[in-house]
């Protein structure tokens, strides 16, 4: 089949995209990780606006200002912040899209009508959106009294007022969590692959976990980690954990993206035509089960689109917790935010590029071996 | 399939070629944040500027949105990128000084300044906050008063709660009220809560002392500043900070004045703006204003200014464009449709019937009043420091801790360039 | 014995239906919610729009506001169709054909590619603005509606192609080898087999990109100017000022919302099961 004047033809289709992204993605990237090795804005005798400004290399100084510098903990806030948004996020919003998906399945009357619905919240415009939503989750009004509606007791959760932090933890005290996380999805992925007697696998995984435990032990961490001062008192100032505040933002952000994700599982769904599905794998009976045994598997590949789709949404979330809380809210800040207002509302280029930097960074660590992982499967 | 395809490729050419821009002479590039209800005023001087020149075309560009992020997003973007527009709005003081004039964005205007006799015109206060090593670099238009306390009389009698004039004063009003399950002041988001410790340091330090603060006289970790900060956590117990306050946006709080849910709030003269043309209610009767308890004969100024930058295509119509700001006829014209006062001393005796009874006494006491620059507004510190003393803030609301906030508050400054470091 | 069976049957499966439609019903309320506060906030009188009034209706309906906004952002309308159909269809069709190389064509370091290809998702657009504006000025095409078509082009092709990617990978590959055999190469498998059956694919793609580069306004502030801008730009305005008139804004919002759900209504025919039954001949 693949002839070598095909496969030639099919490398060249993939060149623009290459080279256009060369440009608008690692070039603007490299620009920018050069930036945040620089003292750009962080010089008072080299205003940030100059025309002219000469940017000094400072090496990693800005990032170690972000991880310890008292002044910056909304910064490590923000991070917290983007990891738990990014999990509720998730999570409620594949449950929700399968729910609507299942639902809209069964034959209902109007079907159009209601797929339209769902997926109407994505066509309003953010600041609307964030308006609404910061009216209906007011604490006197709002959401709170919709229980007055059927003759029931009012809410009382402060929403996006609340000051409720759940899971806390202390950022020392991180390492040790990445670890024993690091370690019990290694680990659970080793015993899957002994379980298939793939024992190659298996062993490197193990191996992998092995290295995880080590690194921890040989105190590794404590030479990036604690020595970079992390301020002890931190603690006491803000408690990190679940900011009971974001409950407000994911829920809207849910309310949002749902209908998408319904659209993408929809498409899973129906997309193949059906006779060639079954030619493919061995044709059960049509009941409850066996369609939840069917369905499953299908939707397998859109799970994962789903959640780089949704994954990337939440770490770049700007616009919608932009308009529901402000730029400078601390309970709901996040790392898109602060770029934004770190480089044009204070000047100080170099730590936004550092925290745009920081948060690739972060997805490059956890997606890319997970992508790697996924792509030899596929093969 | 293939015929499509062309057909496509078509319709495509032809769509692509809508769209681009051509440089044109005669034009003006005017860059702001108004829009709204505060388009009117800024349409009033372009139409101004028509009449004295119809043969230039006025481009109002305006950038709003995020209090102002966005606008400094795309006109620093311009500005980097060597594309700067030929007037843009700033504030007075160091948001002007601290990001534009150390830059060498800004050129100097001492000259129009000379021409049009506008130094026995503009108090010395403003002017000082234009001018950087003598030299002044752009035109105010206007000037907003911050901190101004407002109540509504007939609660207040009806409470029997008179206006405190002292701390001390506002703490027992407080208490009274707290019991009767009022809030006695009511805030809104964080940028409220930053304009509140202003008139709090104002108050505790005094006129002086609060000005010494930013030039360096006075030291951020210092014992008067543990002082200013323990009283801000006073007058904070006294808000409805943790209640409501992070979703509130300053009309929305000024809402709950006028409902009779809180008894007095702290902000800026725009709220007249906001009572007296979209809610209707007048000025003295239905609402009232008073100095925030310590700071009688303190004006907290802020101003909306215009520059000429470095390199603009069209500088002479530009300058023309700042000449007729800083004019009789400009400010007259502008300020009554934007709720503010002109910054000239002798623009609302020249025509006091285009001003509502609050601007005309606003207008008085920007002539007679010691005047202190806003921190919130950009008048005293640069942007730098604005934008991290969030974290200071954020820091003592947590913590509560006088001591922790002000090294905090020091730390930042030092780390920005302000408070005379 | 017949007919308890017979109705047993047919009882579990009207409560089946009607809870169905009840979590419908419930469903659209929940959604539906937060759109009637937009345009129950859209009529009312500046005055009247108040936290504690949220919910009551206006006393007469304000219809001035939407004719305000469209006069205020109405010219604009046309920037936005420009830059939202050129920009999603393109960024659509070669979305589609990098999904269709990356899926079923083995070329040299394409574990790598794909990655590659992926991380331009998690670009946040703050952070590049600045050199992007730079690129933009230099290279002329600052200003205008064609400069943010290919920006949103070329930020859209890592999502299309990854929405692209993973949906033709469920195509068997058996069908391709068929076709192979029969002699078709890399363009006839595409236009035969690939693209006929890319149908819910592109509606995904097409629902995803309308919408951002319908509603995204960070590009579109700072990359177009006067007459050139998108709607996105005149939106914001409307909700400037120091006292926002919400129902002004409101407005604005119910008429730019009303494309891109007139876009979804059409698209979401194409998820009807068996569309493309019987079309492939095995």
């Amino acid at each position: 089949m693949r002839n070598r004047q095909d496969r030639l033809t099919a490398l060249l289709m993939l060149m623009p995209t290459f080279i256009l992204l060369g440009i608008f993605v690692y070039f603007f990237l490299g620009k920018t990780i050069y930036y945040s090795t620089t003292d750009w804005g962080e010089n008072p005798s080299q205003p940030a606006l100059s025309e002219n400004v000469i940017r000094q290399n400072i090496g990693l100084q800005n990032y170690q200002n972000l991880m310890t510098d008292i002044i910056q903990a909304m910064f490590r806030n923000s991070l917290t912040n983007m990891f738990f948004f990014f999990v509720f996020f998730v999570v409620g919003s594949v449950a929700v899209g399968l729910l609507l998906t299942i639902i809209l399945d069964q034959k209902i009357v109007a079907e159009t009508f209601f797929r339209t619905i769902f997926l109407s919240p994505m066509a309003l415009s953010f600041v609307v959106t964030g308006t609404i939503w910061r009216w209906l989750l007011q604490p006197d009004g709002g959401l709170n009294y919709l229980p007055t509606v059927f003759g029931l007791e009012p809410f009382h959760f402060n929403w996006m007022n609340s000051q409720d932090v759940w899971f806390q933890f202390t950022w020392d005290k991180v390492p040790q969590y990445l670890t024993f996380v690091g370690f019990a999805i290694l680990a659970l992925l080793a015993v899957r692959r002994v379980l298939r007697q793939d024992w190659r696998s298996a062993s490197f995984m193990s191996a992998l976990a092995g290295i995880v435990i080590l690194i921890f032990a040989a105190g590794v961490w404590d030479r990036i980690w604690l020595p970079l001062d992390v301020p002890e008192a931190e603690p006491s100032i803000a408690p990190k954990g679940f900011n009971a505040a974001l409950v407000g933002v994911i829920i809207a952000a849910i309310w949002q993206m749902s209908g998408y994700v319904m659209a993408i599982f929809t498409a899973g769904l129906r997309g193949i035509p059906e006779d060639l599905r079954e030619a493919a794998q061995v044709d059960g009976c049509s009941n409850l089960k066996v369609y939840t045994h069917i369905i499953l598997p299908q939707l397998r590949p859109f799970v994962i689109s789903t959640i780089i789709i949704l994954g990337h949404t939440s770490l770049k979330i700007f616009d919608l917790v932009f308009a529901m809380s402000g730029p400078d809210n601390a309970r709901t800040v996040m790392p898109g935010i602060l770029v934004y207002t770190k480089g044009f509302r204070q000047n100080s280029f170099a730590q936004a590029s550092a925290i745009a930097t920081i948060v690739l960074l972060l997805v490059i660590i956890t997606a890319v071996p997970y992508l790697y992982v996924q792509l030899r499967h596929h093969e | 399939m293939k015929r499509h395809l062309i057909l496509f490729a078509a319709i495509l050419a032809f769509l692509l070629m809508i769209g681009g821009v051509t440089a044109q002479d005669g034009v003006l590039e005017i860059f702001s944040w108004w829009a709204g209800d505060e388009g009117p005023a800024l349409e009033a001087l372009i139409a101004l500027y028509n009449m004295r020149y119809p043969d230039v075309e006025v481009i109002n560009a305006t950038v709003t949105g995020g209090a102002g992020v966005n606008f400094r997003a795309v006109l620093k973007t311009r500005m980097l990128g060597g594309n700067p527009p030929d007037s843009f709005q700033v504030h007075a003081g160091q948001e002007l000084i601290g990001t534009w004039v150390i830059a060498n964005r800004m050129q100097d205007l001492t000259w129009l300044y000379e021409q049009e006799g506008w130094f026995g015109v503009f108090p010395q206060g403003l002017i000082d906050q234009l001018s950087y090593e003598g030299r002044i670099y752009s035109v105010p238009v206007n000037i907003h008063r911050a901190g101004v306390l407002w109540y509504i009389p007939d609660q207040l009698a009806e409470w029997g709660v008179s206006v405190p004039t002292t701390l001390d004063e506002f703490y027992s009003v407080c208490a009274d009220l707290q019991t009767r399950g009022i809030t006695p002041l009511v805030i809104g988001e964080a940028w409220t809560v930053i304009h509140l410790w202003d008139q709090v340091a104002l108050s505790v330090l005094g006129a002086d002392g609060y000005d010494a603060l930013w030039t360096g006289g006075l030291s951020p970790a210092g014992s008067e500043m543990i002082a200013v900060w323990d009283a801000f956590g006073r007058v904070l117990d006294c808000t409805n900070l943790h209640q409501n306050a992070a979703g509130l946006s300053w009309q929305q709080a000024t809402d709950l004045l006028v409902a009779g849910d809180a008894a007095f709030n702290v902000m800026g003269d725009w709220v007249a703006g906001y009572l007296s043309t979209t809610l209707g209610l007048t000025p003295g009767e239905d609402y009232g204003w008073a100095d925030f308890p310590g700071t009688e004969g303190v004006f907290t100024w802020l101003s909306d200014t215009f520059g000429l930058p470095v390199g603009v295509p069209n500088e002479a119509a530009a300058v023309e464009w700042l000449r007729l700001l800083g004019s009789l006829e400009g400010q007259n014209a502008f300020n009554p449709l934007k709720g503010s006062i002109p910054a000239r001393v002798d623009a609302v005796e020249a025509v006091p019937e285009l001003y509502n009874a609050y601007l005309q006494y606003t207008a008085d006491e920007w002539a007679k009043d010691r005047l202190v620059g806003s921190m919130m507004h950009g008048v005293v510190a640069n942007e730098r420091f604005m934008g991290d003393f969030n974290q200071v803030l954020d820091i003592y609301i947590q913590s509560r801790s006088s001591a922790g906030a002000a090294s905090a508050m020091e730390a930042v400054c030092i780390q920005a360039g302000a408070c005379g470091y | 014995m017949n007919d308890t069976h017979f109705s047993g049957a047919k009882f579990r499966h009207y409560t089946l239906r009607t809870t169905l439609y009840i979590l419908l019903i419930v469903g659209t309320f929940v959604f539906l919610l937060p759109i009637f506060v937009v345009v129950n906030t859209s009529l009312k009188d500046p005055a009247a729009i108040n936290l504690a009034t949220t919910w009551r209706l206006p006393a007469q309906f304000h219809w001035q506001s939407y004719a305000e906004a469209i006069e205020k952002f109405g010219p604009r309308i046309w920037n936005s169709i420009t830059l939202v159909t050129n920009a999603t269809l393109l960024s659509a069709v070669i979305g589609s054909l990098n999904g269709y190389v990356l899926s079923k064509w083995r070329i040299a370091g394409e574990r790598f590619l794909f990655p590659l290809i992926l991380l331009g998702l998690f670009i946040p657009y703050q952070g590049i603005l600045i050199p992007l504006f730079e690129f933009m000025r230099d290279a002329r095409l600052y200003g205008g509606i064609p400069g943010l078509i290919i920006i949103h082009t070329i930020y859209g092709l890592p999502i299309t192609t990854l929405i692209f990617r993973n949906f033709y990978i469920e195509i068997p590959d058996e069908m391709l080898e068929a076709a192979a055999i029969d002699g078709a190469g890399f363009w006839d498998i595409y236009t035969q087999i690939v693209f006929p059956l890319s149908v819910s694919g592109f509606v995904v793609v097409i629902i995803w990109q309308f919408t951002q580069i319908w509603n995204e306004f960070l590009f579109a502030v700072t990359m177009t100017t006067g007459a050139a801008e998108p709607i996105t730009v005149g939106l914001a305005q409307l909700a400037g000022g120091e006292a926002v008139q919400w129902n002004l804004p409101m407005a604005g919002a119910v008429i730019a919302a009303l494309p891109p759900i007139l876009v979804y209504l059409i698209l979401s025919r194409y998820f009807i099961r068996g569309l493309l039954a019987g079309s492939i001949k095995t």
